[in-house]
Protein backbone atom coordinates (compact mmCIF):
# COMPACT_ATOMS: atom_id res chain seq x y z
CA UNK A 1 0.00 0.00 0.00
CA UNK A 2 1.64 3.18 -1.12
CA UNK A 3 1.52 5.14 2.48
CA UNK A 4 2.98 8.56 1.21
CA UNK A 5 -0.29 8.47 -1.13
CA UNK A 6 -3.04 7.89 1.22
CA UNK A 7 -1.62 10.72 3.65
CA UNK A 8 -1.53 13.04 0.73
CA UNK A 9 -4.95 11.77 0.04
CA UNK A 10 -6.16 12.77 3.41
CA UNK A 11 -4.11 16.08 3.33
CA UNK A 12 -6.03 17.21 0.41
CA UNK A 13 -9.32 15.90 1.86
CA UNK A 14 -8.92 17.67 4.95
CA UNK A 15 -8.10 20.54 3.53
CA UNK A 16 -11.04 20.62 1.13
CA UNK A 17 -13.33 19.32 4.24
CA UNK A 18 -12.46 22.15 6.87
CA UNK A 19 -12.14 25.01 4.19
CA UNK A 20 -15.88 23.86 3.44
CA UNK A 21 -16.83 23.82 6.68
CA UNK A 22 -15.20 27.56 7.13
CA UNK A 23 -17.34 29.02 4.34
CA UNK A 24 -20.33 26.64 5.23
CA UNK A 25 -20.30 29.20 8.57
CA UNK A 26 -21.00 31.96 6.36
CA UNK A 27 -24.81 30.78 5.38
CA UNK A 28 -27.43 33.26 5.81
CA UNK A 29 -25.15 35.68 7.04
CA UNK A 30 -22.94 37.00 3.93
CA UNK A 31 -23.00 40.52 2.75
CA UNK A 32 -25.55 40.21 0.69
CA UNK A 33 -27.49 37.74 -1.17
CA UNK A 34 -25.57 36.62 -4.32
CA UNK A 35 -22.35 36.50 -2.63
CA UNK A 36 -24.17 34.35 0.42
CA UNK A 37 -25.21 31.76 -2.61
CA UNK A 38 -21.39 31.80 -3.98
CA UNK A 39 -19.81 30.83 -0.47
CA UNK A 40 -22.01 28.19 -0.19
CA UNK A 41 -21.89 26.75 -3.45
CA UNK A 42 -18.23 26.94 -3.20
CA UNK A 43 -18.26 25.31 0.06
CA UNK A 44 -20.94 22.56 -1.34
CA UNK A 45 -18.05 21.78 -4.13
CA UNK A 46 -15.00 21.64 -1.16
CA UNK A 47 -17.48 18.95 0.49
CA UNK A 48 -17.83 16.65 -2.70
CA UNK A 49 -13.89 17.21 -3.22
CA UNK A 50 -12.94 16.23 0.36
CA UNK A 51 -15.62 12.93 0.07
CA UNK A 52 -13.89 12.01 -3.84
CA UNK A 53 -10.65 12.23 -1.75
CA UNK A 54 -12.05 10.47 1.30
CA UNK A 55 -13.53 7.32 -0.95
CA UNK A 56 -10.07 7.09 -2.40
CA UNK A 57 -8.10 6.61 0.55
CA UNK A 58 -11.00 4.18 1.92
CA UNK A 59 -10.79 2.16 -1.61
CA UNK A 60 -6.91 1.74 -0.86
CA UNK A 61 -6.76 0.93 3.22
CA UNK A 62 -9.56 -1.48 2.22
CA UNK A 63 -10.50 -1.61 6.02
CA UNK A 64 -14.10 -1.01 5.99
CA UNK A 65 -13.79 2.45 6.86
CA UNK A 66 -16.04 4.68 5.44
CA UNK A 67 -16.00 8.08 4.68
CA UNK A 68 -17.27 9.74 7.19
CA UNK A 69 -15.36 7.82 10.07
CA UNK A 70 -12.56 9.47 8.18
CA UNK A 71 -14.40 12.80 8.71
CA UNK A 72 -15.95 12.51 12.00
CA UNK A 73 -13.99 9.97 13.75
CA UNK A 74 -10.20 11.38 13.51
CA UNK A 75 -9.01 13.30 16.01
CA UNK A 76 -6.63 16.98 15.81
CA UNK A 77 -3.37 15.47 15.02
CA UNK A 78 -4.66 12.89 12.27
CA UNK A 79 -5.95 15.87 10.32
CA UNK A 80 -3.57 16.66 7.73
CA UNK A 81 -4.63 20.16 6.34
CA UNK A 82 -3.49 23.16 5.49
CA UNK A 83 -3.37 25.75 8.62
CA UNK A 84 -4.98 28.28 5.90
CA UNK A 85 -7.98 26.50 5.73
CA UNK A 86 -8.70 26.51 8.90
CA UNK A 87 -8.09 30.05 9.73
CA UNK A 88 -11.56 31.78 10.99
CA UNK A 89 -13.69 33.92 8.73
CA UNK A 90 -13.49 37.14 10.62
CA UNK A 91 -14.84 38.88 7.72
CA UNK A 92 -15.75 38.80 4.25
CA UNK A 93 -11.74 40.44 3.62
CA UNK A 94 -10.15 37.23 5.26
CA UNK A 95 -12.34 34.95 3.98
CA UNK A 96 -12.00 36.65 0.21
CA UNK A 97 -7.29 36.77 1.16
CA UNK A 98 -8.03 32.85 2.83
CA UNK A 99 -9.98 31.57 -0.62
CA UNK A 100 -7.68 33.21 -3.06
CA UNK A 101 -4.13 32.06 -1.55
CA UNK A 102 -5.82 29.11 -1.61
CA UNK A 103 -7.33 29.04 -5.17
CA UNK A 104 -3.85 30.27 -6.90
CA UNK A 105 -2.61 27.01 -5.09
CA UNK A 106 -5.40 24.80 -6.32
CA UNK A 107 -5.56 25.72 -10.09
CA UNK A 108 -1.93 24.68 -10.76
CA UNK A 109 -1.92 21.72 -8.48
CA UNK A 110 -4.81 20.79 -9.92
CA UNK A 111 -3.61 21.47 -13.55
CA UNK A 112 -0.62 19.16 -12.74
CA UNK A 113 -2.56 16.68 -11.08
CA UNK A 114 -5.33 15.94 -14.05
CA UNK A 115 -1.95 14.07 -15.89
CA UNK A 116 -0.80 11.89 -12.97
CA UNK A 117 -0.46 8.64 -13.80
CA UNK A 118 -2.32 7.72 -11.06
CA UNK A 119 -5.61 7.46 -12.86
CA UNK A 120 -8.00 7.54 -9.85
CA UNK A 121 -6.15 10.76 -8.60
CA UNK A 122 -5.98 12.49 -12.01
CA UNK A 123 -9.64 12.03 -12.43
CA UNK A 124 -10.47 13.39 -9.04
CA UNK A 125 -8.40 16.41 -9.92
CA UNK A 126 -9.85 17.24 -13.43
CA UNK A 127 -12.73 17.68 -11.54
CA UNK A 128 -11.81 19.79 -9.06
CA UNK A 129 -9.80 21.83 -11.66
CA UNK A 130 -12.78 22.85 -13.48
CA UNK A 131 -14.50 23.95 -10.12
CA UNK A 132 -11.20 25.76 -8.64
CA UNK A 133 -10.90 27.77 -12.32
CA UNK A 134 -14.61 29.21 -10.80
CA UNK A 135 -13.30 30.21 -7.87
CA UNK A 136 -10.54 31.85 -8.29
CA UNK A 137 -11.96 33.85 -11.04
CA UNK A 138 -14.57 34.57 -8.15
CA UNK A 139 -11.87 35.36 -5.40
CA UNK A 140 -9.31 37.15 -7.90
CA UNK A 141 -12.44 39.22 -9.06
CA UNK A 142 -13.45 40.00 -5.22
CA UNK A 143 -9.66 40.84 -4.23
CA UNK A 144 -9.60 43.36 -6.94
CA UNK A 145 -13.15 45.19 -6.01
CA UNK A 146 -12.20 45.63 -2.74
CA UNK A 147 -8.45 46.28 -2.72
CA UNK A 148 -9.52 49.16 -5.27
CA UNK A 149 -12.91 49.76 -4.01
CA UNK A 150 -13.07 52.61 -1.46
CA UNK A 151 -10.76 53.43 1.23
CA UNK A 152 -11.96 51.06 3.76
CA UNK A 153 -12.06 48.02 1.75
CA UNK A 154 -8.63 48.33 0.65
CA UNK A 155 -7.51 48.87 4.18
CA UNK A 156 -9.65 45.70 5.15
CA UNK A 157 -8.07 43.61 2.79
CA UNK A 158 -4.84 44.99 2.63
CA UNK A 159 -5.27 43.99 6.72
CA UNK A 160 -6.06 40.12 5.50
CA UNK A 161 -3.44 39.67 3.02
CA UNK A 162 -0.87 40.74 5.21
CA UNK A 163 -2.46 38.94 8.49
CA UNK A 164 -2.70 35.76 6.10
CA UNK A 165 0.84 35.48 4.49
CA UNK A 166 1.99 33.95 6.85
CA UNK A 167 0.30 30.66 6.78
CA UNK A 168 0.68 30.96 2.63
CA UNK A 169 4.24 29.28 2.86
CA UNK A 170 3.13 26.03 4.16
CA UNK A 171 1.59 24.94 0.77
CA UNK A 172 4.94 24.63 -0.78
CA UNK A 173 6.70 23.48 1.80
CA UNK A 174 6.73 19.57 1.85
CA UNK A 175 5.60 17.01 4.11
CA UNK A 176 7.98 14.02 3.67
CA UNK A 177 4.98 12.52 2.59
CA UNK A 178 5.33 14.93 -0.55
CA UNK A 179 8.39 14.13 -1.16
CA UNK A 180 8.13 10.54 -1.79
CA UNK A 181 5.11 11.56 -4.35
CA UNK A 182 7.54 14.24 -6.13
CA UNK A 183 10.03 11.22 -6.35
CA UNK A 184 7.60 8.73 -7.32
CA UNK A 185 6.79 11.51 -10.13
CA UNK A 186 2.48 11.36 -8.97
CA UNK A 187 2.90 14.60 -8.22
CA UNK A 188 4.38 17.76 -9.02
CA UNK A 189 7.43 19.50 -7.42
CA UNK A 190 6.53 22.47 -4.98
CA UNK A 191 9.13 24.48 -6.84
CA UNK A 192 6.63 24.74 -9.63
CA UNK A 193 3.73 25.04 -7.88
CA UNK A 194 5.60 27.95 -6.02
CA UNK A 195 5.93 29.75 -9.13
CA UNK A 196 2.34 29.61 -10.86
CA UNK A 197 0.91 30.41 -7.37
CA UNK A 198 3.76 33.57 -7.26
CA UNK A 199 2.46 34.95 -10.78
CA UNK A 200 -0.91 34.77 -9.88
CA UNK A 201 -0.64 36.79 -6.84
CA UNK A 202 1.78 39.28 -8.35
CA UNK A 203 -0.93 39.87 -11.34
CA UNK A 204 -4.03 39.99 -9.19
CA UNK A 205 -2.50 42.34 -6.49
CA UNK A 206 -1.02 44.76 -8.80
CA UNK A 207 -4.31 45.04 -10.15
CA UNK A 208 -5.93 45.94 -7.23
CA UNK A 209 -3.42 48.14 -5.39
CA UNK A 210 -2.51 45.40 -2.62
CA UNK A 211 1.21 45.11 -1.74
CA UNK A 212 2.85 42.31 -1.70
CA UNK A 213 3.78 41.54 1.88
CA UNK A 214 7.09 40.46 2.63
CA UNK A 215 8.42 36.39 3.06
CA UNK A 216 9.42 35.82 6.71
CA UNK A 217 8.79 33.37 9.16
CA UNK A 218 6.24 30.66 7.90
CA UNK A 219 3.50 28.68 10.15
CA UNK A 220 3.50 25.17 9.54
CA UNK A 221 2.63 22.07 10.87
CA UNK A 222 -0.70 21.29 9.35
CA UNK A 223 0.12 18.65 7.03
CA UNK A 224 1.71 16.63 9.74
CA UNK A 225 -0.84 16.94 11.77
CA UNK A 226 0.02 20.12 14.56
CA UNK A 227 -2.50 22.65 14.05
CA UNK A 228 -3.90 26.18 15.62
CA UNK A 229 -6.44 26.39 18.39
CA UNK A 230 -9.15 26.77 15.82
CA UNK A 231 -9.29 23.27 14.48
CA UNK A 232 -10.15 21.90 17.99
CA UNK A 233 -13.56 23.66 18.00
CA UNK A 234 -14.26 23.19 14.41
CA UNK A 235 -13.86 19.47 14.73
CA UNK A 236 -15.75 19.67 18.22
CA UNK A 237 -18.86 21.09 16.44
CA UNK A 238 -18.04 19.18 12.99
CA UNK A 239 -17.95 15.95 14.70
CA UNK A 240 -20.63 16.71 17.49
CA UNK A 241 -23.26 14.01 16.15
CA UNK A 242 -21.32 11.30 15.35
CA UNK A 243 -19.22 11.23 18.91
CA UNK A 244 -22.69 11.44 20.74
CA UNK A 245 -24.29 8.91 18.64
CA UNK A 246 -21.35 6.81 16.88
CA UNK A 247 -22.30 4.34 15.01
CA UNK A 248 -25.61 4.90 13.34
CA UNK A 249 -27.20 5.89 10.08
CA UNK A 250 -28.31 9.09 9.55
CA UNK B 1 -58.36 58.44 -21.61
CA UNK B 2 -60.33 55.92 -19.86
CA UNK B 3 -61.98 56.52 -16.80
CA UNK B 4 -60.79 54.76 -13.15
CA UNK B 5 -63.70 52.67 -13.28
CA UNK B 6 -63.65 51.21 -16.89
CA UNK B 7 -59.95 50.25 -16.17
CA UNK B 8 -60.66 48.58 -12.98
CA UNK B 9 -63.90 46.73 -14.82
CA UNK B 10 -61.58 45.32 -17.73
CA UNK B 11 -58.69 44.89 -15.19
CA UNK B 12 -61.45 42.43 -13.49
CA UNK B 13 -62.71 40.73 -16.92
CA UNK B 14 -59.29 39.86 -17.71
CA UNK B 15 -59.08 38.18 -14.91
CA UNK B 16 -61.79 36.34 -14.67
CA UNK B 17 -60.89 35.34 -18.39
CA UNK B 18 -57.72 33.72 -16.46
CA UNK B 19 -55.26 35.86 -18.71
CA UNK B 20 -52.15 37.00 -16.36
CA UNK B 21 -51.39 40.40 -15.31
CA UNK B 22 -47.92 41.65 -16.36
CA UNK B 23 -46.09 44.58 -14.99
CA UNK B 24 -46.70 46.72 -17.93
CA UNK B 25 -50.80 46.33 -17.72
CA UNK B 26 -52.50 48.55 -15.82
CA UNK B 27 -53.40 47.50 -12.20
CA UNK B 28 -55.12 49.05 -9.33
CA UNK B 29 -53.04 50.48 -6.41
CA UNK B 30 -54.99 47.75 -4.13
CA UNK B 31 -53.56 44.98 -6.07
CA UNK B 32 -49.86 46.07 -6.27
CA UNK B 33 -49.72 46.75 -2.69
CA UNK B 34 -51.04 43.39 -1.92
CA UNK B 35 -48.69 41.76 -3.90
CA UNK B 36 -45.64 43.81 -2.86
CA UNK B 37 -46.49 42.49 0.40
CA UNK B 38 -47.44 39.19 0.16
CA UNK B 39 -44.41 38.42 -2.26
CA UNK B 40 -42.04 40.34 -0.55
CA UNK B 41 -42.78 38.67 2.61
CA UNK B 42 -42.57 35.16 0.73
CA UNK B 43 -39.19 36.46 -0.20
CA UNK B 44 -38.10 37.19 3.03
CA UNK B 45 -39.64 33.85 4.73
CA UNK B 46 -37.05 32.06 2.66
CA UNK B 47 -34.05 34.56 3.38
CA UNK B 48 -34.41 34.38 7.20
CA UNK B 49 -35.55 30.91 6.54
CA UNK B 50 -31.53 29.98 5.83
CA UNK B 51 -30.77 30.90 9.57
CA UNK B 52 -32.58 27.88 11.11
CA UNK B 53 -30.90 25.10 8.79
CA UNK B 54 -28.24 27.13 8.43
CA UNK B 55 -27.63 26.34 11.79
CA UNK B 56 -27.05 23.04 11.21
CA UNK B 57 -24.67 23.02 8.34
CA UNK B 58 -21.42 22.54 10.70
CA UNK B 59 -23.00 20.00 12.32
CA UNK B 60 -24.53 17.82 10.20
CA UNK B 61 -24.34 13.87 10.68
CA UNK B 62 -22.56 12.62 7.90
CA UNK B 63 -20.83 14.49 4.94
CA UNK B 64 -23.51 13.41 2.28
CA UNK B 65 -25.88 15.45 4.79
CA UNK B 66 -23.78 18.29 4.99
CA UNK B 67 -23.42 18.72 1.33
CA UNK B 68 -27.36 17.91 0.51
CA UNK B 69 -28.26 20.46 3.56
CA UNK B 70 -25.87 23.00 1.63
CA UNK B 71 -27.65 22.43 -1.44
CA UNK B 72 -30.98 23.03 0.09
CA UNK B 73 -30.01 25.93 2.16
CA UNK B 74 -28.58 27.37 -1.63
CA UNK B 75 -31.75 26.89 -3.17
CA UNK B 76 -33.89 28.84 -0.63
CA UNK B 77 -31.39 31.68 -1.25
CA UNK B 78 -31.94 31.48 -5.12
CA UNK B 79 -35.78 31.24 -4.30
CA UNK B 80 -35.33 34.42 -2.36
CA UNK B 81 -33.77 36.28 -5.10
CA UNK B 82 -36.18 35.17 -8.41
CA UNK B 83 -38.97 36.62 -5.55
CA UNK B 84 -36.81 39.77 -5.07
CA UNK B 85 -37.07 39.95 -8.56
CA UNK B 86 -40.55 39.18 -9.09
CA UNK B 87 -41.55 42.25 -6.81
CA UNK B 88 -39.67 44.66 -8.11
CA UNK B 89 -41.51 44.40 -11.60
CA UNK B 90 -44.10 46.04 -9.25
CA UNK B 91 -42.30 49.07 -8.73
CA UNK B 92 -40.22 48.75 -5.64
CA UNK B 93 -36.41 47.92 -5.11
CA UNK B 94 -34.82 45.35 -3.05
CA UNK B 95 -32.87 48.00 -1.10
CA UNK B 96 -36.44 49.14 0.13
CA UNK B 97 -37.85 45.72 0.60
CA UNK B 98 -34.79 44.81 2.82
CA UNK B 99 -35.23 47.97 4.83
CA UNK B 100 -38.75 47.33 5.40
CA UNK B 101 -37.66 43.53 6.60
CA UNK B 102 -34.62 44.83 9.27
CA UNK B 103 -36.75 47.74 10.46
CA UNK B 104 -39.34 44.91 11.66
CA UNK B 105 -42.40 46.45 8.88
CA UNK B 106 -42.60 43.81 6.86
CA UNK B 107 -43.01 39.87 7.83
CA UNK B 108 -42.02 36.74 7.19
CA UNK B 109 -43.31 33.06 7.89
CA UNK B 110 -43.37 33.27 11.69
CA UNK B 111 -42.65 29.48 11.55
CA UNK B 112 -38.68 30.73 11.15
CA UNK B 113 -39.60 32.24 14.96
CA UNK B 114 -38.59 28.61 16.61
CA UNK B 115 -35.58 26.81 17.20
CA UNK B 116 -33.93 24.36 14.91
CA UNK B 117 -32.52 22.55 18.38
CA UNK B 118 -31.95 19.07 17.17
CA UNK B 119 -31.07 16.88 13.71
CA UNK B 120 -34.49 15.63 13.52
CA UNK B 121 -35.15 19.30 13.05
CA UNK B 122 -33.52 19.69 9.74
CA UNK B 123 -35.90 16.74 8.86
CA UNK B 124 -39.02 18.25 9.93
CA UNK B 125 -38.13 21.60 8.15
CA UNK B 126 -38.44 20.51 5.01
CA UNK B 127 -41.13 17.70 5.48
CA UNK B 128 -43.82 19.64 7.71
CA UNK B 129 -42.29 23.70 6.82
CA UNK B 130 -41.82 23.00 2.88
CA UNK B 131 -44.62 20.98 2.69
CA UNK B 132 -47.03 23.15 4.45
CA UNK B 133 -44.96 25.99 1.65
CA UNK B 134 -45.68 23.64 -1.22
CA UNK B 135 -49.29 23.41 -0.20
CA UNK B 136 -49.60 27.63 0.06
CA UNK B 137 -47.59 27.92 -3.27
CA UNK B 138 -48.74 25.16 -5.91
CA UNK B 139 -51.84 26.81 -5.13
CA UNK B 140 -49.27 30.17 -6.37
CA UNK B 141 -48.73 28.76 -9.84
CA UNK B 142 -51.82 30.08 -11.01
CA UNK B 143 -51.97 33.51 -9.16
CA UNK B 144 -53.01 36.23 -11.88
CA UNK B 145 -49.43 37.64 -11.64
CA UNK B 146 -47.51 36.66 -14.46
CA UNK B 147 -43.97 37.11 -12.95
CA UNK B 148 -44.82 35.92 -9.99
CA UNK B 149 -46.65 32.74 -11.17
CA UNK B 150 -43.94 31.67 -13.36
CA UNK B 151 -41.56 32.06 -10.33
CA UNK B 152 -43.58 29.87 -8.50
CA UNK B 153 -43.81 27.41 -10.68
CA UNK B 154 -39.52 27.10 -10.41
CA UNK B 155 -39.95 27.08 -6.73
CA UNK B 156 -42.87 24.56 -6.63
CA UNK B 157 -40.09 22.14 -8.19
CA UNK B 158 -37.31 22.22 -5.81
CA UNK B 159 -39.58 22.62 -2.79
CA UNK B 160 -40.91 19.10 -3.48
CA UNK B 161 -37.42 18.13 -3.62
CA UNK B 162 -36.65 19.80 -0.47
CA UNK B 163 -39.48 17.73 1.20
CA UNK B 164 -38.52 14.36 -0.04
CA UNK B 165 -34.98 15.08 1.26
CA UNK B 166 -36.75 16.43 5.01
CA UNK B 167 -38.86 13.12 5.12
CA UNK B 168 -35.88 11.00 4.36
CA UNK B 169 -34.11 12.47 7.24
CA UNK B 170 -37.13 12.02 9.55
CA UNK B 171 -37.12 8.19 7.69
CA UNK B 172 -33.42 7.39 8.48
CA UNK B 173 -33.91 8.28 12.11
CA UNK B 174 -37.34 6.55 12.72
CA UNK B 175 -35.74 3.19 11.32
CA UNK B 176 -32.89 4.05 13.74
CA UNK B 177 -32.22 3.59 17.27
CA UNK B 178 -34.43 4.36 20.30
CA UNK B 179 -32.68 8.25 20.75
CA UNK B 180 -32.98 8.52 17.08
CA UNK B 181 -36.69 7.95 16.89
CA UNK B 182 -37.28 10.28 20.18
CA UNK B 183 -35.48 12.88 18.29
CA UNK B 184 -37.78 12.34 15.39
CA UNK B 185 -41.19 12.50 17.45
CA UNK B 186 -39.97 15.34 19.77
CA UNK B 187 -39.33 17.18 16.20
CA UNK B 188 -42.75 16.43 15.20
CA UNK B 189 -44.01 17.83 18.18
CA UNK B 190 -42.51 20.91 18.08
CA UNK B 191 -43.21 21.81 14.87
CA UNK B 192 -46.70 20.72 13.69
CA UNK B 193 -48.74 22.95 15.57
CA UNK B 194 -46.70 26.11 14.37
CA UNK B 195 -46.94 24.07 10.69
CA UNK B 196 -50.33 24.40 10.63
CA UNK B 197 -50.30 28.07 11.58
CA UNK B 198 -48.54 28.54 8.73
CA UNK B 199 -51.74 28.74 6.47
CA UNK B 200 -52.38 32.12 8.90
CA UNK B 201 -55.65 32.82 10.64
CA UNK B 202 -58.91 30.87 10.05
CA UNK B 203 -61.08 32.05 6.94
CA UNK B 204 -63.68 34.16 9.58
CA UNK B 205 -60.73 36.16 10.68
CA UNK B 206 -58.57 36.64 8.22
CA UNK B 207 -57.89 40.48 6.76
CA UNK B 208 -56.96 39.67 3.10
CA UNK B 209 -58.63 36.51 2.15
CA UNK B 210 -61.96 38.07 0.33
CA UNK B 211 -59.99 40.81 -2.23
CA UNK B 212 -57.18 38.65 -2.99
CA UNK B 213 -59.62 35.93 -4.09
CA UNK B 214 -61.68 38.09 -6.11
CA UNK B 215 -58.45 39.29 -7.65
CA UNK B 216 -57.09 35.44 -8.51
CA UNK B 217 -53.67 36.30 -5.92
CA UNK B 218 -55.17 33.21 -3.82
CA UNK B 219 -57.25 30.70 -4.99
CA UNK B 220 -58.20 28.37 -1.61
CA UNK B 221 -58.55 30.44 1.57
CA UNK B 222 -56.40 29.70 4.67
CA UNK B 223 -58.83 26.97 5.98
CA UNK B 224 -59.06 25.19 2.79
CA UNK B 225 -55.02 24.67 2.74
CA UNK B 226 -54.60 24.03 5.79
CA UNK B 227 -57.13 21.04 6.00
CA UNK B 228 -55.47 19.88 2.61
CA UNK B 229 -52.09 20.18 4.06
CA UNK B 230 -52.87 18.07 7.13
CA UNK B 231 -55.05 15.57 4.85
CA UNK B 232 -51.37 15.12 2.95
CA UNK B 233 -49.29 15.00 5.97
CA UNK B 234 -51.28 12.40 8.47
CA UNK B 235 -50.85 9.02 6.29
CA UNK B 236 -47.14 9.96 5.91
CA UNK B 237 -46.79 10.59 9.72
CA UNK B 238 -48.47 6.91 10.03
CA UNK B 239 -46.10 5.78 7.28
CA UNK B 240 -42.60 7.23 10.40
CA UNK B 241 -44.60 5.46 12.92
CA UNK B 242 -44.59 8.88 14.98
CA UNK B 243 -47.46 10.69 16.33
CA UNK B 244 -48.82 13.59 15.58
CA UNK B 245 -49.44 16.00 19.12
CA UNK B 246 -53.06 16.38 18.58
CA UNK B 247 -56.04 14.16 20.26
CA UNK B 248 -58.22 15.56 18.24
CA UNK B 249 -56.97 14.41 15.20
CA UNK B 250 -59.58 11.61 13.53
CA UNK B 251 -60.75 11.23 10.13
CA UNK B 252 -63.89 12.12 9.63
CA UNK B 253 -65.91 9.64 7.17
CA UNK B 254 -68.62 12.08 6.46
CA UNK B 255 -66.50 14.82 5.13
CA UNK B 256 -63.63 12.98 4.35
CA UNK B 257 -61.36 14.82 5.58
CA UNK B 258 -59.61 14.77 9.12
CA UNK B 259 -60.98 16.29 11.94
CA UNK B 260 -58.27 18.35 14.13
CA UNK B 261 -57.98 20.30 17.45
CA UNK B 262 -57.45 24.29 17.48
CA UNK B 263 -54.69 26.03 16.39
CA UNK B 264 -53.67 28.09 20.01
CA UNK B 265 -54.30 31.55 18.38
CA UNK B 266 -52.68 32.89 21.23
CA UNK B 267 -49.47 31.67 20.80
CA UNK B 268 -50.02 32.33 17.04
CA UNK B 269 -50.65 36.49 17.34
CA UNK B 270 -47.68 36.63 19.72
CA UNK B 271 -45.29 34.76 17.65
CA UNK B 272 -46.40 37.62 14.31
CA UNK B 273 -46.14 40.28 16.82
CA UNK B 274 -42.83 39.46 17.40
CA UNK B 275 -43.27 37.43 20.45
CA UNK B 276 -41.45 34.28 19.41
CA UNK B 277 -38.44 32.21 20.90
CA UNK B 278 -36.54 33.43 18.48
CA UNK B 279 -38.44 36.44 16.41
CA UNK B 280 -35.50 38.77 18.30
CA UNK B 281 -32.88 36.50 17.37
CA UNK B 282 -33.48 36.15 13.54
CA UNK B 283 -33.91 39.96 13.27
CA UNK B 284 -30.44 40.53 14.76
CA UNK B 285 -28.76 37.75 12.82
CA UNK B 286 -30.04 39.57 9.09
CA UNK B 287 -29.60 43.06 10.68
CA UNK B 288 -25.75 42.07 11.80
CA UNK B 289 -24.96 40.35 8.30
CA UNK B 290 -26.50 43.90 6.73
CA UNK B 291 -24.52 46.08 8.37
CA UNK B 292 -21.15 44.03 8.59
CA UNK B 293 -21.93 43.41 4.89
CA UNK B 294 -21.92 47.29 4.13
CA UNK B 295 -18.25 47.87 3.74
CA UNK B 296 -18.83 45.23 0.94
CA UNK B 297 -21.34 46.37 -1.44
CA UNK B 298 -19.97 49.87 -0.73
CA UNK B 299 -16.88 48.73 -1.97
CA UNK B 300 -18.75 46.93 -4.81
CA UNK B 301 -20.14 50.05 -6.35
CA UNK B 302 -17.49 52.09 -5.78
CA UNK B 303 -15.23 49.57 -7.81
CA UNK B 304 -18.22 49.53 -10.60
CA UNK B 305 -18.23 53.07 -10.42
CA UNK B 306 -14.76 53.40 -11.24
CA UNK B 307 -14.47 51.11 -14.12
CA UNK B 308 -17.63 52.84 -15.58
CA UNK B 309 -16.29 56.12 -16.05
CA UNK B 310 -12.57 54.48 -17.08
CA UNK B 311 -14.53 52.50 -19.83
CA UNK B 312 -16.38 56.18 -20.18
Amino acid sequence: MNEALIKYLLSLGDTSLILGQRLGEWCGHGPVLEQDIAMTNISLDYIGRARLFYQYVCELQNDGQNEDQIAFMREEEDYLNLLLAEYPNKDFAYTIARQFFLDSYFVPLFEKLSSSSDERLSQIAAKSLKESHYHFRWSSEWMVRLGDGTEESNRRIQEAVQHLWEYTGEMFQYASYENDLTQQSLIPAAEILKEAWAFHIQRVFSESRINRPSDGWWQTGGKSGRHTEHLGYILSDMQYMQRVHPGLDW
Amino acid sequence: MKDQEQLLKEFQEKIDREEKIEPKDWMPEEYRKTLIRQISQHAHSEVVGMLPEGNWITRAPNLRRKAILLAKIQDEAGHGLYLYSAAETLGIDRDTLIDELLSGKAKYSSIFNYPALTWADMGAIGWLVDGAAIVNQVALCRTSYGPYARAMVRICKEESFHQRQGYEILLALCRGNAAQKKMAQDSLNRWWWPSLMMFGPSDKNSAHTAHSMNWKIKRFTNDELRQKFVDMTVPQANVLGIKIPDDKLQWNEQRGHYDFGEINWEEFNHVVKGNGPCNRQRLDDRRKAHEEGQWVRDAAMAYAEKRSNKIA
